[in-house]
């Protein structure tokens, strides 16, 4: 009975974790282009298994401040970072930028209208237009940043539908539920068949990802090695396959 | 937290109306389901009865592919009538609607059924008409039981969330209700909105249990969904 009663409770708290699992919390729009690196990173580290946790990068903050067991946080921008490196959560020593993007504005690829410039989108033609809530999402950040660089926030906002991380904002496009969206070049390039590049939108400040091993790491040593890692020529080969830019 | 009580009004706007559709659809079809035997009538129920063991976001694709602006119905409506029912407080009535639909429908079948059948029979020999008899007999009856589902109903639609958020979106003052305006404040890491939010729900959760208490003595079962 006792013997069952070990069995059982074995399999519910799961066996002790693998000495070398490595979590990495990433921005959603590293979802594909990650995906393809744990193998790369596992055989050359027998033994490793890395395993992804991805969302808004502002929503990632909250989990690891709350505590979630995180081993390498990588942010779709500086200050997501900042506020990371601010809490203490991130070894501030081995922060580095790994890849750059681009700010566009795509539009379903049916779409009848498509814009020649940002300040077409305060046209009665736009309605909706997807957006990552800035208060969470950086390319909503960025997206509120030009928008109110240019004097088109106000005239835009009332038009936004909030998506929780930039795929939810391609994913409307791609369903046609809104007239645009701003998302990462890279990830309009995922869906070539179902959205199209209206146009490239310039940022104040560029569009760098910064990537950190986590200060409470247990796993400090391969933490450090996977930031390397995605700096190292094969990892950057994966990441340019997507679209990513040097940083 | 000006937010919060458009929130709040919104939450109770698209509750209202989701029990207000299912006080029809599904007493309705509680009633029909009592009341006819026909071949593949557990079938059916069982279909009726999806949404309350579903996910709701198997619930919210199968909303956006049938209703979204690419589907026939989605199409046929924006073509005819303008109408859009993605990311709009429409599309999270509906989304609600559906969640809360078997709540109603177990319960008016469940109290239909328990409507001796001899009495009805006696009010037709009497000469009263179908209808009348479903409103002046059988609904009058069965009451009670409609009431306590319709409640549940409420209560549900009030704290919809997964579905709704893939058919409504979140649009602050236009389709953010009060559960997504929590989650979006907890990603955000806006505690102090979220704990106000937080607090208004869990009163607005009491204040409706407690009118479900004195509406029905006796009569609400536990949630046990």
């Amino acid at each position: 009975m006792q013997r069952l009663l070990a069995i059982w409770l074995a399999a519910f708290l799961g066996l002790p974790a693998h000495a070398a699992d490595l979590t990495v919390s990433a921005a959603a729009s590293l979802t594909n282009a990650f995906k393809d690196l744990a193998p790369l990173f596992e055989a050359a580290h027998p033994g490793t298994k890395v395993l992804y946790n991805f969302g808004a990068s502002g929503a990632l903050l909250q989990q690891m401040d709350k505590g979630a067991p995180v081993d390498v946080f990588a942010s779709a921008d500086q200050e997501t970072m900042d506020q990371a490196q601010g809490k203490g959560l991130v070894q501030a020593a081995q922060r580095r930028n790994f890849v750059s993007n681009t700010l566009v504005v795509i539009v379903p690829n049916t779409a009848t209208h498509v814009p020649k410039s940002v300040a077409d989108l305060t046209q009665p033609a736009y309605q909706r237009i997807a957006i990552g809530l800035p208060a969470s999402v950086p390319v909503g950040r960025y997206t509120k940043g030009v928008l109110e660089a240019g004097g088109q926030w106000a005239a835009i906002e009332p038009k936004m539908v909030g998506a929780n991380n930039v795929r939810q904002a391609l994913d409307y496009v791609a369903r046609a539920e809104v007239d645009a969206a701003f998302v990462y070049a890279t990830d309009a390039a995922l869906m070539p068949d179902k959205v199209k590049v209206a146009l490239t939108v310039p940022t104040a400040t560029p569009v760098l990802y910064p990537i950190a091993p986590l200060a409470a790491s247990p796993n400090a040593a391969l933490a450090a090695r996977f930031v390397e890692f995605v700096a190292s020529a094969p990892a950057q080969a994966v990441l340019a396959r997507y679209g990513f830019g040097k940083p | 937290m000006e937010g919060a009580w458009v929130a709040l009004a919104l939450t109770l706007k698209v509750a209202l109306w989701a029990t207000a559709l299912n006080g029809v659809l599904g007493v309705a079809i509680g009633y029909a389901m009592a009341r006819w035997r026909f071949p593949g009538r557990e079938v059916l129920d069982a279909v009726f009865t999806l949404p309350m063991v579903m996910p709701p976001t198997v619930l919210g694709y199968y909303l956006l592919v049938l209703i979204g602006s690419h589907s026939p119905i989605g199409a046929w409506l924006i073509q005819h009538l303008g109408i859009r029912l993605i990311f709009t407080w429409q599309g999270a009535v509906i989304a609600a609607t559906v969640v809360a639909f078997p709540l109603v429908f177990k319960g008016a079948r469940a109290a239909f059924e328990t409507v001796d059948a001899q009495l009805e029979q006696a009010a037709r020999t009497l000469g009263i008409h179908e209808l009348g008899v479903f409103f002046r007999v059988s609904l009058p009856l069965a009451w009670r039981g409609i009431l306590a589902g319709l409640l549940l109903a409420f209560a549900r639609a009030l704290g919809e969330f997964g579905a709704t958020l893939m058919v409504a979106g979140s649009i602050p003052g236009r389709t953010q209700t009060l559960s997504i305006a929590v989650y979006e404040a907890v990603q955000a890491g806006q505690d102090d909105v979220a704990n106000f939010l937080v607090g208004l729900t869990s009163i607005t959760c009491i204040a409706v249990l407690l009118s479900a208490g004195r509406l029905v003595p006796g009569r609400v079962a536990p949630r046990d969904a």
